[in-house]
């Protein structure tokens, strides 16, 4: 940790780390549209490019939470659920009542989606953010598995006088005979209009890096890492706690429901059950084998473990299992400390060997 | 009302036993051992696979089943958490969920996505009927099951060598070991322990939801985790009352307000707990030092 704070005082290094996370994207972006033109996308892969997108935002802004502000959140799928499903009926309210184009229907969608997340997020994160460490962590998966139980309940639908509600079925709606069911229950959204672009969702994660980025440079950032650090300390020096706590928390549950709705509306139907703990997992997975705290680690994770299943096909029904196997190696040889040890060694053999060769 | 009450204790006893798994194994290893819910699940195969192909009694069974995920907890121990006892918990936590996924991967492949119709383990007595009221051979046995492992259990810790000291080891590793405690061997044998209440839990649960997938143990387990908590997690007492709770308050939820949002109740009230009460009902407040 202390490592860390010295980093951040050199801003020199700094500004050049958060370039290079812009330019990886720019570079993946870059990439991904000359594979496009050349027909070298297979497409399988063409169809994760947006959920790529989604999950790399998810992993970002889990990382404000559990790297920068160092709390573990177990349940940030909710988010996500409430961005994805705020967003689709946002965007089929639009186009029921005459608004075709995507891309307005989209800006709206995510506006709405990150706004009605951050309400989701202050809501949780006054009664969460007093509890501490592993409570903490149950209670955000609690909230998480709340989220999906409600939204499993919800249907919405809309008509000429406007947006229809109810919990327990679809008649219940008094819905004109003429109107469109947007959200079904346990089965969720269905006849969703696809909005998403892949454009959209590179656009959306620079401005999601540079939120982050800005935020982590800033006097807020440096106060949510110094409560991170030592939370007994930073009150003593008078840092408000629970309001820099409450910012962190509150803008990654916007962005993640930003990203909810990029994934929603990529999709033509989305069910509540795809937002559940297990997605919560996988993002958790990727903040960590990104390395915590570290974005542009963040970014490669997401990116690489959302392929992978995919590059894994050839194992056909032992892909899973491969796939959790590799998991607990990583972790064992990232966080043992022999093992560790080990590679240190090897690191300063090598850089020992350059540096003689300079001498001579 | 009275059924309610009788089903949702019934439950909630499997909760808990589920739940002194988790505890015991954070008030050790202070992890969150998301795995557990997967080794009730494999105790479930176990006793399914000795009852249904080998056709042994009930019994033999369920000894087969606590057998095999004793090993397999210790196992998990010693190949996936040991080379991580001084990395972050966070590490340790993401360790046990790839163990998680693996063992469900495994059962998928060994045992297919079908469900597996589990036999009843628990009829060899008889149900009891009183007016109108019927408690089935489950619930009895469930209820005994559950108050005999905790009698058990606060025996073992209270009076044994090795469970004093395991509480050793929970209050503080280093001091506990200068004290010439085996610190790993204790941390073994209460995850041998936990796994071997897993497989009881298993059997118990299948035996009143008969249908057996390779999901089977993860809404369990994270119910159980959250009875664990509402507890106070770390505690014995405090796992089994969490557990009862839990299952009673199901059980009422989907009686009375709604089957679909039971669950949302279930962890709702949890976050009252936490509020009111931020170390859970029977948890020890740990006074911060500066």
């Amino acid at each position: 940790m202390g490592e860390k704070i010295r980093l951040l005082g050199k801003t020199n290094k700094h500004s050049l780390r958060g370039l290079i996370n812009y330019g990886i994207i720019v570079v993946f972006f870059a990439v991904i549209t000359l594979l496009k033109s050349a027909g070298l996308l297979t497409n399988a892969l063409e169809g994760q490019l947006i959920p790529i997108c989604a999950y790399i935002i998810m992993a970002l802004s889990l990382n404000l939470v559990v790297g920068i502000s160092g709390e573990l959140s177990l349940g940030h799928a909710g988010f996500m659920s409430v961005g994805a499903f705020s967003g689709i009926i946002v965007a089929g309210a639009m186009k029921y009542s005459g608004v075709n184009a995507n891309a307005p229907r989209l800006i709206v969608a995510v506006i709405v989606g990150a706004i009605m997340a951050g309400i989701a997020g202050i809501l949780i994160g006054i009664p969460v953010l007093r509890l501490r460490g592993d409570y903490l962590a149950i209670v955000t998966l609690a909230f998480g598995e709340i989220i999906k139980n409600i939204l499993n309940c919800l249907y919405v639908g809309v008509d000429a006088k406007g947006l229809h509600f109810s919990v327990t079925d679809e008649a219940h709606m008094d819905m004109a005979a003429n109107g469109t069911t947007l959200v079904r229950g346990p089965m969720g959204a269905v006849g969703v209009s696809k909005a998403s672009t892949f454009i959209a969702g590179i656009i959306l994660i620079i401005l999601v890096l540079f939120v982050i980025q800005n935020m982590v440079n800033s006097r807020t950032g440096r106060a949510i890492m110094a409560i991170r650090d030592n939370r007994i300390a930073a009150e003593a020096s008078g840092i408000n706690v629970t309001k820099y706590k409450m910012i962190a928390f509150v803008s990654s549950a916007v962005m993640a429901g930003a990203a909810g709705v990029l994934y929603g509306l990529n999709y033509s139907t989305v069910a509540p059950k795809k937002f559940d703990f297990n997605t919560s997992i996988l993002v958790l997975v990727f903040v960590v084998l990104g390395g915590i705290g570290n974005m542009t680690g963040s970014i490669i994770a997401a990116a690489v473990l959302t392929v992978l299943p995919e590059l894994l096909r050839q194992f056909q029904d032992y892909r899973m299992l491969v796939y959790a196997i590799v998991l607990i190696l990583v972790m064992i040889a990232t966080n043992n400390e022999k093992i560790r040890a080990l590679w240190k060694r090897v690191a300063k053999s090598f850089t020992r060997k350059k540096g003689g060769e300079v001498n001579e | 009302m009275l059924n309610y009450l009788i089903s949702g204790i019934s439950l909630g006893s499997v909760y808990a036993i589920i739940a002194l798994g988790y505890t015991m194994v954070y008030g050790i290893a202070k992890m969150l051992n998301f795995a557990h819910g997967d080794v009730i699940m494999v105790g479930g195969y176990a006793a399914f696979c000795a009852g249904t192909y080998f056709g042994w009694p009930a019994p033999v069974a369920v000894v087969f089943s606590m057998c095999i995920c004793t090993i397999l907890g210790i196992l998990i121990e010693k190949l996936a958490y040991k080379p991580l006892r001084n990395a972050t918990s966070l590490a340790v936590l993401i360790t046990a969920i790839g163990v998680s996924y693996f063992l469900q991967n495994m059962a998928l492949i060994i045992w297919t996505s079908n469900p597996k119709a589990f036999p009843n383990m628990a009829n060899f007595i008889p149900s009891i009927i009183v007016g109108d009221i019927t408690i089935s051979s489950t619930t009895i046995i469930t209820i005994i099951a559950s108050v005999i492992i905790m009698i058990a259990l606060t025996l073992f810790t209270s009076k044994t060598k090795m469970g004093k000291a395991m509480r050793a080891v929970s209050e503080d590793k280093g001091a506990a070991q200068l004290m010439g405690i085996n610190v790993n061997a204790t941390i073994s044998t209460t995850f041998a322990i936990g796994s071997g209440l897993a497989a009881i839990a298993g059997v118990l649960l299948c035996s009143a939801y008969p249908n057996l997938v390779p999901t089977t143990g993860s809404m369990p387990g994270i119910k159980a985790f959250t009875a664990a908590v509402l507890g106070g997690i770390g505690s014995i007492p405090g796992a089994m009352l969490g557990g009862i709770l839990l299952g009673v308050l199901e059980k009422f939820a989907q009686a009375y307000i709604s089957t679909q949002l039971s669950d949302a109740i279930v962890f709702a009230a949890l976050i009252i707990v936490l509020i009111v009460k931020p170390s859970g009902l029977l948890g020890k407040k740990i006074q911060e030092k500066v």
